[in-house]
This record gives structure tokens, sequence and C-alpha cells, in this order.
């Protein structure tokens, strides 16, 4: 076997490595920190594929142009931060209605507003799942190390081909700008789904929106040998607009089904000693790695403590929530926003007052002291 | 191993994050360590207070930051000021003599050495500050070999510019030396 | 090929007004590209959101309805990725230099091949006639019922200034003239831009007392003028038609295949 490639490098290059192993060859985007790097990057890497890289005027010029070069069948993504994702929004709500294939990167920086740019935040994950208006499912991803960053990364591009939607990956600046090691899958090594390509020929008429008897849609590229329409109106099969109730009820049932009733495939996480924990601390992204910090350091002198670490943030695996956390005393969500993801958690366990709040929101990584306080301060230690 | 918790601090321009990324990348490329980098973010690229944590061990490293370090390297006045107060007791504080006037009230090995002007004095170019800081750091704590630290170094830098670099790491070394602990 | 085999007759009727001057311009730009003689399936229609956005819906083309002000960027998408399509984009007046103004003048400065057909009625219809970027000042608007202190683009100098290397004008009313430009417009490598006035008599023409459909038409002939006309010397308050720029310049699609090129040699 070959020795594998390791590379020491920044989450952002992480996820900029594992975006081209998924095939990635159209990226347009617009600089804003902490994201920058991942369009400095991929500004030299994609044309030495043949891949096309454009730097838009703005973030919504940004999502329009991936929209556009995805339909006709490349694989794309955008990146950028809060402000920019707020741009982004109502092009992401385009490629939710419209179903095109996407990934959208997200290194959370402070908000609201400029907020804090240089600075960690998790503080987008409500955005992610209702930024863009209207009635709509999401998947959201994230991940707390770089060899997760890559695979993660992969999973986002598989998902958006598999479910035909714009697929979040939530990273943040501690993440986007740390240095660690990355080892390199070797081709084949990770599993990539490829689009899902009709295989109505020419001539003959091609709908693009009539699912297979499994339920899913088989695309023709755009500009290719099928003429259609696409639309973010409400449309029917041929993808023309449509506001029949009975077509406007159909396509959004269909837009919410597809991603909520595979919860459990979409679901990604890792969990550290939950077996006997009696307190389960959740978190997912850098403050899980400080959440893994305080677990292994308490598990070292014998308590039970575990952590569910979560990679899908949306849809909110809670299923899997209620049942690790199903014997826990006390859950602590370890997260950088004022509990954007405890009212998740809260909602999915069975006794919501068991759940309680690790939190920082001033820019800097929660830290493993930090954790330990709170979780004192709960069980009525005083710091 | 005991888990190395480094800090590199001084201003933009002055290479500390660059030397920070380099000892870490050398510790996980060539020395089969695992190793962290971070550092803190300004919006100004020159000037300004920079810092960088770097942590090295035989295990996995979870918390990235680094709150108390063994190691810290200040080249300015401000940066000495703001964080000598963190460092561990008994850990290294690194200064350079020209750019930082030390004070008595740190518990630390301080260790002020004439990089600067060694540099100037021997090389000629202050561009190789921050490498020749990395010398002493290795030379003080043995955690990466010379060797590693240039393998790094020229996959960073014009071919031309090799044997500065080297010469810069080598001076380092033998103003850490004495004090390895 | 006759003009319905470019037509999705299904849709039709359309939505548009009686009078509305946009049947035209989707009539002038039919024989634009049946005397160009190209296939349909070179071609891709990419539009926005207001009423001359739903000229994509009627023409068997490749067809993206998007969202308001932003059918250039999804043009660009897909330009970069197929550079060997036709790449058309009707806007309104809102639609191209309001909500999408900067999309428009980053589109002429990359000079990306595609052709911006600016679908200029002074209104926005769709919504029920308020005031647009070219309603100009002193009109009428739903939301100008005093009166309109906004002062509108001139399209022409606009895409000229932001670097379109094709510039033309006409009306709705100057039919030849209006599949002549269309024609220019989509054969030119680069940034094309061809302002159509077209009329509203719905909403602009009700607002400002300009009469029916056809006295907005008469109008449009007496307020306009071929480009360098004695007439306009001698008045010049009259709007020109013609092409006002056509130039060469490297075009974005070309340029990024050099990028390409220079990226695989690793220099």
């Amino acid at each position: 076997m070959n020795e594998k490639i390791i590379k020491f490098v920044q989450g952002n290059e992480a996820c900029v490595e594992a975006a081209l192993y998924a095939g990635l060859n159209f990226f347009a985007g617009y600089p804003i920190t902490p994201s920058t790097e991942i369009a400095e990057t991929l500004s030299a890497r994609l044309p030495q594929t043949g891949g096309k890289f454009v730097q838009m005027e703005d973030e919504i010029a940004s999502m329009c142009a991936i929209i556009g070069a995805s339909l006709t069948g490349n694989k794309v993504m955008t990146a950028t931060s809060g402000p920019g994702f707020s741009l982004m929004q109502e092009a992401l709500g385009y490629a939710v209605m419209a179903e095109i294939p996407c990934v959208i990167v997200n290194v959370q920086r402070g908000g609201p507003s400029t907020g804090n740019p240089t600075h960690v935040s998790q503080g987008d994950v409500n955005q992610a799942r209702w930024g863009t208006h209207g009635d709509h499912a999401i998947i959201t991803l994230t991940a707390s190390n770089h060899q997760d960053v890559f695979s993660i990364t992969v999973d986002a591009f598989n998902m958006a081909e598999t479910y035909r939607t714009p697929v979040i990956l939530l990273f943040d600046e501690v993440i986007g700008h740390m240095r660690e090691r990355l080892v390199m899958p070797e081709k084949g090594e990770l599993p990539l789904v490829e689009r899902l390509k009709t295989s109505v020929k020419r001539g003959v008429d091609y709908h693009p929106y009539l699912p297979r008897e499994d339920g899913r849609l088989p695309m023709s590229d755009f500009g290719g040998i099928h003429r259609y329409n696409v639309t973010g109106l409400f449309h029917d099969m041929w993808g023309f607009p449509s506001s029949d109730p009975a077509i406007v009820h159909g396509l959004l049932r269909h837009l919410a089904d597809k991603i909520m009733n595979n919860e459990n495939s979409i679901a990604r996480y890792k969990e550290y000693f939950l077996e006997d924990a009696r307190t389960i601390l959740i978190s997912y992204g850098s403050s899980a790695r400080s959440a893994l910090h305080v677990v292994k350091n308490r598990r070292a002198r014998g308590e039970s403590l575990g952590l569910l670490e979560l990679q899908t943030l949306w849809p909110f695996p809670a299923d899997i929530v209620r049942e690790k956390c199903e014997d826990a005393k006390c859950v602590i969500v370890v997260e950088m926003n004022m509990g954007q993801v405890l009212q998740q958690v809260k909602a999915a366990v069975d006794n919501p007052e068991k759940v309680f709040l690790a939190n920082r929101i001033d820019g800097v990584l929660i830290n493993p002291t930090d954790i330990r306080n709170i979780m004192r301060l709960i069980q009525g230690k005083g710091v | 191993m005991e888990r190395i918790r480094m800090v590199f601090s001084g201003s933009g321009g002055q290479g500390v994050i660059t030397a920070a990324i380099i000892i870490a990348e050398a510790a996980v490329l060539h020395e089969n360590l695992v190793a962290v980098q971070s550092q803190s973010y300004g919006a100004e690229a020159r000037g300004g207070s920079t810092r960088s944590d770097v942590l090295i061990s035989d295990t996995e490293i979870n918390f990235p930051k680094v709150t108390h370090p063994n190691l810290l390297v200040c080249l300015t006045q401000e940066a000495y000021n703001k964080f000598s107060p963190i460092i561990r007791p008994g850990g290294f504080l690194i200064t350079d003599t020209r750019y930082v006037k030390t004070h008595k009230k740190v518990a630390a090995r301080q260790r002020e050495l004439p990089l600067y002007q060694t540099v100037m004095d021997e090389i000629g170019k202050p561009v190789v500050l921050n490498i020749c800081m990395l010398g002493a750091v290795i030379g003080m704590i043995e955690i990466v070999r010379p060797e590693s630290i240039m393998k790094v170094i020229e996959t960073r830098i014009p071919p031309g510019l090799i044997d500065i670099n080297r010469k810069a790491l080598e001076l380092g070394i033998k103003l850490g030396k004495p004090f390895k602990g | 090929m006759a003009i319905k085999d470019y037509i999705r007759e299904r849709f039709f009727p359309h939505m548009w007004c009686p009078g509305c001057g946009h049947g035209i311009v989707l009539n002038g730009l039919i024989r634009a590209v049946e005397e160009l003689g190209i296939n349909k399936n070179d071609i891709v229609m990419v539009s926005g959101i207001g009423c001359s956005s739903r000229i994509s819906g009627y023409l068997d083309f490749h067809t993206l309805h998007t969202i308001h002000g932003r059918a250039l960027p999804f043009a660009t998408g897909i330009k970069m990725s197929r550079p060997e399509l036709n790449l058309l984009v009707p806007m309104g007046d809102g639609d191209a230099l309001a909500i999408g103004g900067n999309h428009f003048i980053h589109a002429a400065r990359r000079n990306i091949d595609m052709t911006a057909i600016v679908m200029n009625n002074r209104i926005y219809g769709m919504t029920g006639g308020q005031y647009s970027p070219l309603s100009g000042y002193g009109t009428l608007a739903t939301t100008a019922p005093y009166t309109n202190i906004d002062h509108s683009f001139d399209v022409v100098k606009l895409a000229a200034a932001a670097g379109a290397t094709f510039v033309a004008r006409s009306t709705a009313y100057h039919v030849q003239q209006l599949t002549d430009v269309i024609k220019q417009a989509i054969t030119h490598k680069g940034f094309s831009v061809v302002e159509i006035l077209s009329q509203c008599p719905t909403y602009f023409g009700r607002k400002n007392k300009e009469g029916s459909a056809v006295d907005m038409m008469e109008r449009m002939k007496d307020i306009t003028t071929p480009i360098g006309s004695k007439a306009k010397k001698e008045n010049p308050d009259l709007i020109e038609r013609g092409v006002f720029v056509n130039e060469d310049k490297p075009e974005y699609c070309s340029e990024y295949n050099k990028i390409i090129e220079r990226a695989m040699k690793g220099n």
C-alpha cells in the first residue's frame, strides 16, 4: 500500500482538499473573514484540474453563479461567513425550491451585523435552518477536527446529490483557521455520489420534476440535450409555474419530506464514553474539542462523563439525542451562542429540566475550565 | 513525552506566526508528533500585536489553545507586557534584548537573547529574525530537529534564501543551547 | 423555421396586458434568432422577476427563471460552465438597474459573452406601477403620487462606462431595427447590452397620461432619432437609437481558459 499523504493545514484548506476530492469543479465566492482561505486556495487549485473559479461582486451573485453552474452538471460550492451568509439566503431558497445540488460553507464568526469578524462564534445554527423564507427543510453539517472536516465535506457533496438540495457546512473560525494534521484519504477510500442523470433520450420529452418510482429526480445537464424550464415559483413536473393548490401542496410536502424522512441516514455524530455516562455533554464544532478535553480528563479520574458530538445539526437528530440521553442524570450543551442547539436538545429529550447550557458568547473559544466551572455551578458546588 | 505548550508573540511583520507554523508543521510532517497551531487575528496585517499558539504532543490534542505556555516568546515590549503574566511557573520566557526590557516579577526562566543583534551582525538581514528565534527555541527544548525545520522552510521559500535561513537557525541554536532545560 | 417553432404554445396566451410592448420584443427576439439560424438547443435564456422576465417561459430554449435582479450572476455560472452556449438575459428596468444594478455593471466589466436585453417600460408593472430607476424626474407612479424626484440612469452611458463592448438602443416601435440590433448583440463576442423602450399602457401610460398603446408607440417614434442625425443636433432632447458601442476586448471565458492553461502548466 502507498504511504498516505499527510498535510499540515488550516481547516479551511482541509475543506478545500475534500471538496476537490468529492469532484468540485466550480466555485464562486466573495472575500470575507474567516472563510477567505477557501476562495484563495481554490483560485489556485481549481484551474489546475480544469475547474472554474470566479470571484463575484458579492455573496448574492456568488450563490446565484453556483446554482447556474450546478444546473449544467457541475459539483459546486461557495464559502462565506455571517454577513455573506445573510446575503445568500434568498438564492439559497431558490436552490431549495428548484432542487439544485450545491454546498455552502459558512465559517462562523461573531454576529449580528459585522460583529466580531476575526473571532469565533456558533451563532448561525438557527440561521442555517431558517435563514431563507418559507417552509423548507435543509441539511447542515459540521465538524471539530480536520480529518472530520474532510469526511463531512465529502458527505456534504454526496448528500447534495442524493437529495438534490443545498447542503450547508457550518464550520467556525477556530476550525477554519487552526492548523493540524490531515491524512489525505486515497482515491476510492471515501464513497462519492455522482449526479443522478436521466435516461431519457434526446428528442424525447424530459420532465425535470417528475420523480422516479424511488422518489428521486434524475437531472439532465442544463443546456444539454433536453430543453426545459426551471423556476423559483411553485411548479409542475415540467418546471412551469403553477399556483394550483394541489401542486403547491405536493411540492412543498416533497421538499420537506425528502429530507425529514431521511433524518436517520443524514445524521452524523460521534460518541465518547456514553455507555455509562451519568452526565452527558453535547457539543459540535470547535467547542466539542474543549468538551472532549474535559470528558477525557474526568474519565481518567473515574467520573462517569460522556460526550455526544453532533456533526449533523439539521435536520436535528432528535431521535438519537433522546435515545443517547435517556439514562443521563444531567445533559449539558456546550456551544458558543445563547442556546441554539440547547433548544433542540430540550425539545428532543423526555426531561428538558435536566438539560443545561455551558456557553461563551464573547468571541473566545470556550475552554475546559469554563466547562468545568459551569458544571460545578449546575451541580450546586459553586466555582 | 510532556506536552509542550508554546506562545509566540510579537508585532505583525516579524514573522512570529510563520515561525509558529513552521515548528508545528515540522513536528507533524517530520517528527511524527501531534501538533496544533492557531493564531489570534487582528484587522492589521502589519504592525499591531500578534500571537500564535502551538501545542506539540505525542497524543491527541483536543483543546487547541494555550492558556499557560511552558515556552513563551515575546519579540516586542507590548507583547511582553501583555503575555508574560500567563507563563507557566518555571517555563521558558524568551525575549529579544533589542526590543524588550524585562522585569523581575515573572516566575519563569527569563532568557534575554541578542537575536536581532546576532542576525544583523552575522547575516545583515532582519527578515530571518524569526528563524533565528526558532533556533533558540529548539536549542532550549529539543522538541524538533533542526533538519526537520529546514525541510519545512525549503518548501516555503525560494532556493536562493535557504542558506541564510539555515545560518539564522544555527545562530539561534547556538544562542539557545546554553540554556537547555 | 416558423415563429411558432420557437415558442411553447402550451403556455399561451401570455400573461402580458393588452398593448404591452413586451410581446413585440419577444417577436423581434425570435426573428433575430431565426435569421441568425441558431439552433434552439444552443440558446440559454436566463431571466429574473417582473413582467419582462416571464418571456423565458414562452420560449422553447433552455430557460431559467430566477430571482429578482440576479439573472446575470446565474447566467455567469452557466456561461462559465458551458461557454459554447448563447446566453440571452432579458430583464426589466427595475430588475436590471435597481435590484440588479450591481450585477449589471460587473457583468459588463468582466465582458462575459452574453446578451443583456433591458426591456425598459419605465415602471414596475408586475407590482402595480411603482417608479423604477428609469421612470425619470417628474413622472408619476403609485409610489410617486406627488411627482418622482429620482433622476434616471442613461442605460447606454452606464453600460458603456461599465465596460460593455456592445451597446445599442431601439424601441418597440422600430421593430426592424430592434431585430437587427439584437442580431448584432447575439453575434458580438463579449457583454452586449440592448436597451429596448417598451410601452406599459396599463401603468406608466395611465399614470402619466400618455394615452393608448398606439399613442405611446407613436410617441416612441417622435422622441427618438437615429444616432448622429440632423434632428438630434436641432433637438438635443431626442433619444438616440442605434449601435453606440461595438468593440473588441478580451472575453471573460476565453481569458479564463488561458488561466486554466497556465495553471495546468504550473505557472
